[in-house]
């Protein structure tokens, strides 16, 4: 096995503009250049490019060997991956859709969770398994869930999220280098938006750390994936009104709750925007982890912005009716501001 | 090279001894388990003890296995010490897992041992990914995969076993068909009479051996190795043996009668062996006795060092979970450092 230590280097901040789909498609590229050891599988991969085209020409560059295309057997590959994983090699899987976790799910937590654990850390595992979430493309509620709550979760896993084109390159990178399991859920509406990122090919966004993407004084909206960008656009046309600050949480296990307990400790306002299901999940975990570490900063009700615990419907008024979006981002932050 | 080749006379004395060290470790964990010294679920090896040895007879030293619940006569097989095998039954930090397996997860991946499995069916895929690392890798290795006739009828174990066929992975499933799958007779549970006929779905070879012999064992797993590391492509073997003791110790087996228990035990694996090592003028009974006694002696040596092991601490429960532990786990393993060091438990967040 090859050493991943990180040559130390000032990093080229030059920047260029792209999709978070090209963005994920050259921290991919990237790193199948600078790691032999590092492989793609999954369904439709290779030749196909990916069912959303996110790994589009990588078969054609690095060949059969590095971008495998797998049987549609999610259990096999992904305990085949957990496998491969702990006798030294580092596969980075794609799971088409987060829903079909379901099918892959014993291996994904009885074995590549519990592994490393169970053998008293006697095994390593570089698995990276990348996956599609959330809703918004009418593809029904086998093909739209988000699930990152589970994963994030379940112990022994970790799991990133991204909002921005920059953090998807980067996170994707600094979890195929991870020596631990890492899940990045790719909200499936955002892989079009643009954004400026890192062209450097040692650009990483560190596992566990969350982005301030946008100061303010008066609220504090902790956001992933999509609703990011949507809480940034209505951050914007609130300004002078109300100023808002917009965090990307990006990591979800481990969590940044620093970053976001200090804008909580200056704003006194949280609002938790994240597409899973409100219940028991992601948005609980943020307010318990800003409850504990800044509640007397606390001056209004936390918010809550998610999906009301349905599955996603397939109609285009009741998918939309169920999405949370940036107009309910707004209304909160009407509320409490 | 295989650590012991049944095709030599040490090599089938090696084998011998392997299998009475593993009926000595099982015969004593039920005991000890019986005396309530084991924690947990303890599940034996007694009567198999021809397959794993066979199998490993076969392997060399770096392949990789991936186990069972019934794991002890595997990692034995492999060359695993029976020590720190038992102080991990006892939940000792000297076990092979630091105390955070047990019995049904004894592993120790650079022994080429990827863990005995508490979900049935579990370790195909397992094997499917080590024979992945070993193709990607080029290397001249193999990864065998052993299951249970109960996991036969898993679905994991058809993607595994597809999956490595259809990419021609030099992985080997070696199916135990012990007769029952928990508490329920193998011909409940499948509708075929051998269960290495499933081979035929992925066009790879299918063979059902006599899993009371070691040799018949030893010779299929090695024709099985030569074609996969050949570029061939897995195979199945499938070991017709029978598990003298119930599905876990303490079943009362409401399930099967003694006569049939009986009958297999007249063609015990290890007694056989004997016989035959002692008809071809390799063995004498009494260094058979001798060999038993060493193995016996061995197995109280290895529960006298798991009794008198050092219980694990506290903040141990807090190490492993990842390479990099994340904050989440490192409070509390902070606060349980502190404790040991008799201070205080820090106080976290903001106060009033």
């Amino acid at each position: 096995m090859t050493a991943h230590a990180e040559p130390e280097r000032e990093l080229d901040l030059e920047t260029e503009t792209m999709t978070v789909r090209e963005a994920i498609r050259q921290g991919l590229r990237e790193e199948l250049e600078r790691d032999e050891d590092v492989y793609l599988m999954g369904e439709d991969v290779g030749r196909f490019g990916g069912v959303l085209e996110v790994t589009g020409g990588l078969w054609e560059e690095f060949g059969d060997e590095r971008v495998r295309d797998t049987p549609i057997s999610e259990a096999g590959f992904m305990g085949a991956a957990t496998g491969a994983a702990a006798t030294g090699t580092r596969p980075v899987v794609e799971l088409m859709f987060s829903d079909f976790a379901g099918v892959a799910m014993e291996q994904i937590m009885n074995q590549m969770a519990k592994m490393r654990y169970m053998f008293g850390g006697k095994a390593e595992m570089p698995v990276t398994v990348r996956t599609t979430e959330g809703g918004g493309m009418g593809a029904a509620s086998q093909h739209s869930g988000t699930i990152h709550s589970w994963i994030a979760h379940f112990p022994g896993l970790k799991a990133v999220a991204p909002g921005t084109a920059a953090s998807a390159k980067g996170l994707t990178k600094a979890a195929i280098r991870s020596n631990d399991p890492v899940f990045v859920f790719e909200n499936k509406m955002i892989y079009e938006q643009e954004g400026e990122v890192p062209v450097d090919d040692e650009f990483t966004v560190p596992i566990g750390e969350a982005a301030v993407e946008r100061e303010g004084e008066d609220v504090t909206v902790v956001a992933t994936q999509r609703l990011v960008g949507e809480s940034l656009q209505t951050a914007e046309s609130l300004a002078g009104d109300v100023s808002v600050e917009v965090i990307d949480a990006r990591s979800l296990y481990p969590l940044d709750v620093e970053t976001i307990a200090e804008s909580v400790r200056k704003t006194g306002r949280l609002i938790v925007a994240d597409e899973s299901p409100l219940s028991y999940g992601t948005h609980a975990e943020i307010v318990a982890r800003v409850q504990e570490e800044a509640f007397f900063s606390l001056d209004a009700p936390i918010q809550r912005i998610g999906t009301p615990d349905t599955h996603i419907p397939f109609s285009p008024p009741l998918e939309q009716e169920v999405l949370p979006s940036g107009d309910d981002v707004r209304e909160a932050i009407e509320r409490v501001a | 090279m295989a650590e012991y080749d049944l095709e030599t006379e040490t090599g089938r004395r090696e084998a011998l001894r392997r299998m009475l060290t593993i009926r000595a470790f099982d015969e004593e964990a039920g005991d000890r388990f019986a005396d309530g010294e084991i924690p947990g679920f303890v599940h034996l090896y007694i009567g198999e003890e021809a397959v794993g040895v066979g199998t490993c007879a076969a392997l060399d030293p770096d392949d990789y296995i991936a186990s069972t619940h019934r794991g002890h006569g595997h990692c034995i097989s492999k060359g695993l010490d029976p020590k720190y095998m038992m102080a991990e039954l006892y939940g000792k930090a000297e076990g092979y897992c630091n105390g955070k397996g047990g019995s049904m997860h004894i592993a120790d991946v650079d022994a080429g041992m990827l863990g005995a499995n508490g979900i049935v069916g579990a370790g195909p895929p397992l094997a499917t990914g080590a024979a992945l690392s070993i193709d990607y890798d080029d290397r001249d290795q193999v990864a065998v995969g052993f299951l249970g006739d109960g996991a036969v009828a898993q679905g994991q174990t058809h993607e595994a076993i597809n999956l490595a066929a259809t990419w021609d992975l030099p992985a080997i499933f070696v199916v135990e068909n012990n007769q029952y799958g928990e508490g329920t007779p193998v011909e409940n549970q499948h509708n075929v009479d051998n269960l290495s006929d499933t081979a035929q779905a992925y066009d790879i070879p299918g063979l059902t051996v006599d899993g009371m012999d070691v040799t018949a064992v030893a010779e299929a797993v090695a024709e099985a190795r030569s074609r996969a590391r050949a570029g061939e492509g897995p195979a199945i073997v499938e070991a017709k043996t029978y598990r003298y003791r119930g599905h876990y110790e303490g079943d009362e087996e409401p399930y099967r009668d003694d006569e049939e228990i009986e009958r297999w035990k007249d063609r015990d694996p290890i007694d056989s062996f004997k016989e035959r090592l002692i008809e071809r003028g390799e063995l004498t009974a009494d260094e058979f006795d001798e060999m038993r006694a060493d193995a016996e002696e061995t197995i109280e040596e290895a529960v006298e060092y798991a009794q008198n092991a050092d219980q694990p601490q506290p903040a141990d429960a807090y190490e492993d979970m990842f390479a990099e532990t994340p904050p989440e786990i490192e409070r509390f393993a902070e606060a349980a450092r502190t404790r040991a060091d008799g201070g205080r438990d820090r106080q976290g967040g903001e106060q009033p």
